[in-house]
């Protein structure tokens, strides 16, 4: 991808010289603060860097080059959907009217802002056929909470405070687990049948009085569509316990299958995998919720409401005493949202279909570009990603998946999402998404085919790679040893800037 | 072959008997499962271990594995090198990278484990 | 479809390579009964149409208003380098950094922000971000009980009552308890937090407490006694939150200056727009001996093979993918994007020019004070503030709402925002930073001595 070494950057401290930059704010006028007590104030000031302009510039853009990114180049992430993210959606989200408004606002000032909202609302419940969507949760994550929050909330209204366990498949995403223990509950995980799907026989002796909750990804995150997903359903309900999607794969199936309608009681969705909202190294991204009938007077609040003269409003504090409450300060990740909203008109019913159409073909395609070379575990057909597996690989020439990712690098892209699920050996989970070409796509496997051989002729270069990167492999056993999570002045001791 | 004077768990875990008190850390083996081994976490002294039950974490850049009592009993020491040096765990596990120290509740606890030859066998086949 | 390159010759020759006839029968795993039918949605929508359409909600809103409204999210002025940074898609379209070979731009820059935040909060260790200043302080509320083995949180009447609720929540979900901490009613300390009642609350030795929450300023705008609250909560074995405004950080006595173990707080204010609530950028910081209960991710700094100095997500084994259920946190992202902002920002003002953004504030403040007193609207409290305070205004929401007709958004009547205090019932919360005028602090002067006068004229208090 580059050079070695080539356009590292000094932080901001090293950079920083005292009378550098500023001006950009006006010096108020002496005595400002002379009301505040002596013991309210700051004794020494923060030691924050001072950089002119040019050299703020400089520094932001030349470490941006040091990022890959989807602007740039494919990053086939299983599990991530790192589909094209429109420049449309940057335009409208900064429009003034949108980012300008204060969200305490009254309702009467921020009538566009919230009928976006509602209809946002309506199109994510007509996909998923669901009741009801809540937009306040601020990622997938935060989702899973509060889809798992209200199914503790519907059991407690019932009276049915036995319900103390969710249940998983050891597929499963980790924040499947980690939600269900923030919402109290014990995770029960269910071993997968040798298909890759649920053990149907495993959920059943698993389910009863106790089962709050299952937390299905459908399709699986071995990218297999659960074809017992109805008699799941149907076991899980007649248990008493509510079935949980985990929406992360939505891509695979939008127009073909909708989770409210087939049964899932709650689902969140990932806009930013499905609905195309940038990653943005990490974040935001948005995490709706949408609910069936039954879960719907548990929703966080506020809602947004229209009234009958065609208003919006948002519910007002304690209107509906129901609510598991808040998740979060204000309204939701707006700015996010409208970034969605422009997604799903822009492409409608028909568009949604075929986005699903192609990525669904795009990762049939590259599986079977793949095969031999790369064994991939299931026979059937996937949906939007696979799971190739590198043990043939390993077990002949001691090349393991980490080290066939890091040399991608080298041929100019990302590495797939590895080692996850945990339940393949040598895993790589491969998803091209609707967006890539078709000669984007033969590249990659061609990428891919050429480290394997590369693996039996000259395994080496592909153990010690990569090459061609910023940095080499870094050295991360120190860096969890001996945490250094923030700059502290220069000593002697300290690493010399790279030059 | 692990050291045949030690005990062991199905858990990967260790115990050497010296009289009434016994010394615990992980073998080798968890050790190489685990990888470049990054944080240990104990339970203070005078802490009461279930044999079984938890007792602490062993961390890796990549993983985390739960730590099992082999015998019920009471702390009374851990290797507080480990904090400053969690990677001895990877070079020496029997000797410096020992764990902590417990004064036995019930000796008898000891013939349910294995010794070094089931041990290696078990994991042999795993 | 707007963002698809594949034409019908692509798609044959997939469906060719794979070996079926159509892309249907891809989808054959999805049962019959269960298949959709088709989707209801308007579009698609061409560029042309859709911008319009965009443009006509956003119109739909009101930003011209004369804005004094705070209330924990706020106007500064944002210098034009950070959005032009963040249009760069190398920043706005990058993952998440796992594969730090290709990702140090994102990482060293999250390092930075690390490091810029620990210095304005005073403690040891940032995180790499949370959701929002709610999501934070819920989540640090949960961090006191993990640490100190206890179930309760005390949480003052005056932080946000956005992020109360969010404790609230996330509390109950974990079968822990949150109390209220009153504020003082009457006299000097009027609305901020009763020390007495919350050293009462921490006496009870069968509900020992794990935390106690407070801000600074608070949501009234007052300052607290942080070092006082923080004894109080360490005498009784508790742990100490402040929830903080970081802008406010560079004038006020930070968390580290005043014993706190823990900060959390909302990190809109450093060049991140108001966007109707989000997304925006949840602080948390804690000291060292608090850094493995930590939620979200944390960035280090480390050498690559060849010694170069270089930086990755660490400490990993606390997060969701490694621990699952025993994870610290659920939580899978930050705002990555938003921590960029945020240094761009500081970056671009400098530490003089966000001392200059606080004072600004507080001299606008000073002003605006004195004219809505001579106006008929006095504060409401005696205790000191930095630019947030409440005045006294009889039938405050009429008055509000009559002010926005004239062009004043006159910051936000405290009955609607703490309809839980009695001694707010008649109250606007307001507000004026670096960006705040004397033109518009004229105008809302003028326009609310023309409606107390009236309301005067006509005949009484409504």
């Amino acid at each position: 991808m580059t050079v070695v070494g080539e356009r590292l950057q000094p932080t901001l401290f090293e950079l920083s010289r005292p009378g550098r930059g500023g001006g950009k704010i006006p010096h108020p006028p002496a005595g400002a603060l002379d009301r505040i007590p002596a013991g309210a104030r700051r004794v020494s000031p923060p030691a924050l860097p001072e950089l002119a302009e040019p050299e703020v510039v400089r520094h932001y853009v030349n470490l941006s080059t040091l990022n890959y990114s989807v602007d740039a180049g494919f990053y086939p992430l299983g599990s991530c959907t790192m589909k094209f993210n429109p420049k449309l959606n940057e335009w409208a989200a900064r429009l003034p009217g949108f980012a300008g408004l204060h969200p305490m606002a009254p309702d009467a000032l921020a009538q566009g802002t919230l009928a976006l909202l509602f209809e946002l609302e309506e199109m994510l419940a007509e996909i998923s056929g669901m009741a009801a969507v809540t937009l306040q949760p601020a990622a997938g994550a935060h989702g899973e909470l509060t889809g798992i929050l209200m199914v503790r909330a519907y059991h407690r209204s019932r009276g049915d405070l036995e319900r103390t366990e969710v249940l998983v498949p050891d597929s499963s995403h980790g924040t499947n687990p980690a939600t269900a223990s923030m919402a109290g509950f014990r995770t029960v995980t269910i071993p997968s049948a040798t298909d890759g799907g649920v053990d149907l026989d495993a959920f059943r002796a698993a389910l009863g009085p106790r089962t709050a909750a299952i937390m299905i990804t459908n399709p699986s995150t071995l990218g297999l569509f659960e074809r017992r997903i109805g008699e799941l359903l149907e076991a899980t309900h007649a248990a008493g316990a509510l079935a949980y999607m985990d929406g992360a794969n939505l891509n695979a199936i939008l127009g073909r299958f909708r989770p409210g309608e087939a049964g899932f009681d709650v689902m969140h969705f990932n806009v930013h995998k499905t609905f195309s909202t940038p990653h943005g190294g990490g974040g935001p991204g948005a995490g709706p919720v949408g609910v069936r009938a039954n879960l719907v007077p548990f929703l966080p609040g506020p809602r947004v409401l229209r009234e009958d003269d065609g208003t919006y409003r948002l519910e007002r504090t304690g209107e509906r005493s129901t609510s598991i409450g808040r998740m979060r300060s204000f309204v939701g990740s707006t700015g996010v949202l409208v970034r969605a909203y422009a997604y799903l008109r822009a492409h409608g019913a028909s568009g949604l279909c075929e986005v699903s159409d192609d990525a669904v073909l795009a990762a049939n395609y590259l599986k079977a570009r793949l095969s031999p070379a790369y064994l991939v575990p299931f026979e059937r057909a996937c949906m939007h990603e696979f799971v190739a597996s590198a043990a043939d690989i390993k077990h002949r020439t001691g090349v393991r998946t980490l080290d066939i990712a890091k040399r991608l690098i080298d041929k100019g892209y990302h590495p797939p999402t590895i080692y996850f699920p945990l339940t393949v050996e040598e895993g790589m989970l491969i998803e091209p998404t609707e967006t890539e070409s078709l000669e984007t796509l033969d590249a990659f496997a061609d990428a891919l085919l050429e480290i394997a051989r590369e693996a039996d002729t000259d395994p080496e270069v592909v153990t010690s790679a990569p090459h061609t990167a910023p940095v080499r492999r870094l050295d991360e056993a120190t860096a969890a040893r001996q945490p250094n999570l923030r700059w502290r002045g220069m000593t002697g001791a300290q690493t010399p800037c790279p030059d | 072959m692990v050291p045949s004077d030690l005990r062991y768990t199905k858990e990967h875990e260790w115990i050497r008997v010296e009289g009434d008190e016994a010394v615990i850390g992980i073998t080798q083996h968890a050790a190489d499962q685990l990888g470049d081994i990054v944080f240990v976490e104990l339970p203070d002294a005078g802490r009461a271990l279930q044999q079984a039950a938890t007792f602490g974490v062993v961390e890796s850049v990549k993983a985390v594995s739960d730590l099992y009592a082999p015998v019920s009993g009471e702390v009374c020491g851990t290797n507080d090198a480990l904090s400053g040096a969690p990677e001895v765990v990877n070079t020496d596990p029997y000797g410096a990278g020992w764990m902590l120290r417990v004064r036995l509740a019930d000796a008898g606890e000891l013939d349910a484990l294995l010794d070094a030859d089931a041990y290696d066998a078990l994991i042999a086949e795993g | 479809m707007p963002y698809g390159p594949h034409v019908a010759d692509d798609r044959a020759r997939m469906l060719e390579t794979i070996g079926v006839a159509s892309v249907d029968e891809l989808f054959d795993a999805i049962p019959s009964a269960l298949r959709a039918g088709p989707l209801r949605l308007d579009g698609p929508e061409p560029e042309l149409e859709l911008s319009a359409r965009l443009v006509g909600l956003a119109a739909r809103n009101r930003v011209d208003l004369a804005s004094f409204l705070g209330a924990g999210a706020y106007r500064h002025w944002t210098p034009a380098v950070v959005d032009q940074m963040l249009l760069r898609g190398e920043w706005y379209t990058a993952y998440t950094p796992y594969q730090p070979e290709v990702s140090q731009g994102t990482l060293q820059s999250i390092y930075e922000y690390q490091s810029m935040l620990a210095e304005l909060t005073g403690l040891d260790v940032v995180s790499a971000s949370h959701y929002d200043g709610g999501a934070a302080t819920a989540e640090a509320a949960l961090m006191t009980c993990r640490a100190t083995r206890r179930d309760r949180v005390l949480v003052s009447r005056a932080v946000h009552p956005h992020y109360r609720q969010t404790v609230q929540t996330y509390a109950d979900g974990a079968g822990l308890v949150a109390d209220d901490i009153p504020l003082v009613a009457e006299g000097p300390l009027a609305g901020t937090t009763d020390l007495a009642a919350l050293a009462a609350l921490l006496a009870d030795p069968a509900r020992p407490v794990a935390g106690v929450v407070a801000a600074q300023p608070n949501v009234l705008g007052l300052l607290e006694d942080m070092p006082g609250i923080g004894r109080l909560a360490h005498a009784a074995g508790a742990l100490f939150v402040s929830v903080i405004e970081p802008v406010s950080l560079a004038v006020l006595a930070p968390p580290g200056e005043y014993g706190a173990d823990i900060a959390a707080g909302e990190g809109q204010p450093l060049g991140i727009p108001l966007q109707y609530g989000g997304p925006y950028l949840g602080i948390v910081s804690c000291t060292d001996p608090l850094v493995r209960q930590i939620p979200g991710r944390l960035v280090g700094q480390t050498t690559d093979l060849d010694g170069r100095r270089a930086f990755v997500m660490t400490m990993r084994a606390r997060e969701q993918d490694i621990r699952r259920e025993k994870a610290v946190s659920n939580i899978c992202t930050n705002q990555a994007l938003l921590a960029l902002a945020a240094s761009v920002y500081l970056a671009a003002i400098g530490p003089h020019g966000l001392r200059d953004v606080a004072a600004g504030g507080a001299a606008r403040a000073s002003e605006l004070e004195a004219a809505l007193a001579a106006a008929g609207a006095p504060r409401l409290h005696a205790g000191p503030y930095l630019n947030e305070f409440v005045v006294r205004v009889p039938g405050a929401r009429g008055v509000h709402a009559r002010l926005l007709e004239r062009g004043v958004l006159a910051g936000i009547p405290t009955a609607d925002l703490l309809p839980d205090e009695p001694s707010l019932s008649d109250g606007l919360l307001v507000c004026a930073t670096e960006v705040t005028t004397p033109a518009e602090i004229e105008l809302f002067a003028s326009a609310l001595r023309s409606e107390l006068a009236g309301v005067a004229v006509a005949g009484g208090v409504r």
